[in-house]
């Protein structure tokens, strides 16, 4: 096994353990009626958030593409899950919660990806900052055409409406407009969250450490040499994107079936930027950095509430702080002069044993 | 005379965007960054100018003016402050530190002033209207078209005739090339934005003669459409600019009373989409060629 490979074996189930530990610790507590209810009502929004950290990681981390619409994905999960789990108890009289979660979590990460296809191969063509903007106005495209969307339930039957409300006398309404999802019986539980993250970090960390995975972050390196070297860029790009759309609908439906309404103006722009700065915070291309800031990020706003009125001004200094000082020569300098005693210390027997074998 | 009314709306609402994407288009020639943050300074020399004439009882011309003075020194500030630093970073950190500024801004906004809406005040340009036969045109919407058209003018002549718009000229095309021959890069890129944030106060007081609803957020939406005005016309380009912004206008307007009012962003958003896919250079761009 080389070096790189046990390194990153070591990540992978530091990053696993941690969860998993997160999970049994947690489940104990509620066990033990040993958490607040604040903080147990945070759990599931918690599971969707690091979802959506982990998921715009792969995005802006490892392909390299700034994407500022991954709300846009989360919002089509959300309204999906709140329309298919209507229809499954309308038309199927389906009373398993379990089994009707799982169902409309698979129905909006499927619906976000065919969504994630039609965008990304346009998107996809771009670069750079021209890409960032044009996945903001898709993310705001569709939070504009939801807000004149009508779906509702008549005899077990879909009735799907736009711009104008025209439904059969007798239809329970699911998605009225403006006003949102509406009347969600709320189905969501922490342990499938739990079961979501598991599968979403399986997903994602085999993808980033696969042969997929090394010719997405060349793509990010060097785009002109990894084409030369015959890695087609849109592939893999795409690749990255649509995975990372699955997920945030994935994460979207088990969001949206937590509460008992999904209004548009959840999932705007400045719901995009909350994710971003998860994953700016947790460092990019960091899996568990992601998700350990989105983590605390969702809880502290709960716990501090004079912080609440002052998130956004935190994070926006937070935004440029980290920016410069992982960008800056002069910072990066500093802080690693700062840091070399400690990376001394871990650095130590490995310097002694590599001998003369790594090269630079 | 409906179709009319709406063509006056939309070029006046296209001017307004054409003043905002010449400040990005001018940031994005020279600086090869998209300042996320420039709406916001657009909202902020709006505030500005409602303090001093709510609260600070300054006549309308020295309003304007302490709001342009001040809008200049902000750009420059950001510049220096945050962007500065990053000259050698990648694309991506500049653009989320962008962001991050176009939040502070925002947030700062925030605080000083409080999240409700204020009504900006008409003395700037007053309500009344012009009547031409059976057509109402606003003044505010002919001041707004002739400032564009001064700017326009103005801008085309200093970038074209004095020696500073020269140098800008250069580091736009080349700014290794231009250091060599004695430019100061560094000072130019601060012009450019002190000029760029002046344009986003004109613009700001603009908007908001127009559309009277002053809150912290009011400047991110035109903001991101001026942007997608800038694309549109070909992005470095002064008259793709206000090409592009006045485009952008018309359709929108048009976009919102025949085909739906709710729709009016997304049409938008749908233009710049099918523009970057069909022309990616934009209407009267040049196409960049990469070098290896």
């Amino acid at each position: 096994m080389t070096k790189a490979k046990r390194k990153r074996l070591i990540y992978n189930l530091v990053t696993f353990g941690l969860v998993i530990g997160a999970f049994i610790i947690l489940e104990n507590m509620i066990a033990a009626k040993a958490i607040s209810r604040s903080l147990k009502g945070q759990l599931v929004p918690i599971c969707a958030w690091i979802i959506m950290a982990v998921s715009l990681n792969l995005v802006i981390g490892f392909s390299g593409e700034l994407s500022l619409g991954h709300a846009g994905f989360m919002s089509i999960g959300a309204y999906t899950g709140a329309v298919v789990s209507g229809w499954l108890v309308a038309a199927f009289d389906m009373q398993d919660p379990i089994l009707r979660l799982v169902l409309t979590i698979l129905a909006g990460g499927i619906l976000a990806g065919i969504f994630g296809v039609l965008i990304g191969i346009p998107v996809l063509r771009l670069r750079g900052d021209y890409l960032a903007i044009v996945t903001l106005a898709f993310g705001e495209i569709i939070r504009n055409l939801v807000n004149v969307l009508y779906i509702g339930t008549a005899d077990g039957n879909l009735h799907f409406a736009f711009l104008n409300k025209e439904m059969p006398a007798n239809v329970t309404m699911l998605v009225d407009g403006a006003k949102g999802a509406v009347k969600i019986k709320p189905i969501s539980t922490f342990e499938v969250g739990f079961v979501l993250i598991l599968i979403t970090l399986l997903v994602v960390l085999n993808l980033v450490n696969s042969r997929a995975g090394r010719a997405i972050q060349a793509t990010r390196d060097n785009r002109i040499a990894a084409e030369s070297m015959g890695v087609s860029v849109t592939k893999y790009k795409m690749m990255a994107f649509v995975t990372a759309a699955v997920l945030a609908g994935m994460a979207g439906a088990l969001y949206g079936l937590n509460s008992s309404t999904v209004v548009p103006t959840q999932f705007t722009f400045n719901q995009s930027i909350n994710v971003l700065v998860f994953v700016v915070l947790g460092g990019l291309g960091n899996v568990l950095g992601s998700i350990i800031s989105a983590t605390f990020l969702t809880v502290l706003p709960e716990v501090l509430r004079e912080f609440a009125d002052y998130r956004m001004l935190v994070y926006a200094v937070v935004l440029i702080l980290v920016m410069i000082f992982t960008n800056n020569p002069t910072t990066r300098a500093i802080a690693d002069r700062l840091f070399a005693p400690v990376k001394k210390l871990f650095h130590k027997d490995r310097r002694e044993t590599a001998g003369g074998g790594d090269v630079k | 005379m409906i179709f009319l009314d709406n063509l006056i709306n939309g070029l006046s609402l296209g001017s307004i965007y054409a003043i905002i994407a010449l400040g990005y288009t001018m940031v994005y020639g020279i600086a090869r960054m998209l300042n996320f943050a420039h709406g916001d300074v657009i909202m902020v020399g709006a505030y500005i100018a409602f303090c001093g004439l709510q609260y600070w009882g300054l006549p309308p011309v020295l309003a304007f003016v302490v709001a342009m003075l001040f809008c200049t020194c902000l750009g420059i500030t950001i510049e220096g402050l945050a962007y500065r630093p990053l000259r050698q970073a990648t694309s991506l950190a500049v653009l989320i530190t962008a962001i991050g500024m176009s939040y502070l801004l925002q947030n700062i906004a925030l605080m000083i002033w409080g999240a409700n809406p204020k009504s900006f005040p008409t003395t700037f340009i007053n309500g009344s209207s012009i009547r031409l036969g059976q057509l109402n045109i606003s003044t505010a919407a002919i001041i707004t078209i002739l400032a564009n058209v001064v700017i326009m003018v103005g801008l085309t002549l200093f970038t074209s005739r004095t020696k500073l718009g020269k140098a800008m000229r250069c580091v736009s095309e080349d700014r290794g090339a231009a250091e060599l021959m004695g430019i100061n890069v560094n000072r130019t890129i601060s012009l450019t934005f002190a000029i760029g944030s002046a344009l986003a106060a004109i613009a700001g007081i603009l908007l908001c003669s127009s559309y009277p609803i002053l809150q912290p957020t009011t400047g991110s939406m035109p903001g991101i459409k001026a942007f997608t005005a800038a694309v549109f016309g070909g992005i470095g380009s002064i008259p793709g600019a206000m090409l592009g912004g006045i485009l952008l206008g018309v359709i929108e307007i048009f976009g919102k009373a025949y085909i739906s009012t709710e729709l009016g962003d997304a049409i938008v958003f749908a233009v710049l989409i099918i523009v970057l896919l069909v022309k990616p250079a934009g209407l009267l761009g040049k196409p960049m060629r990469e070098k290896v």
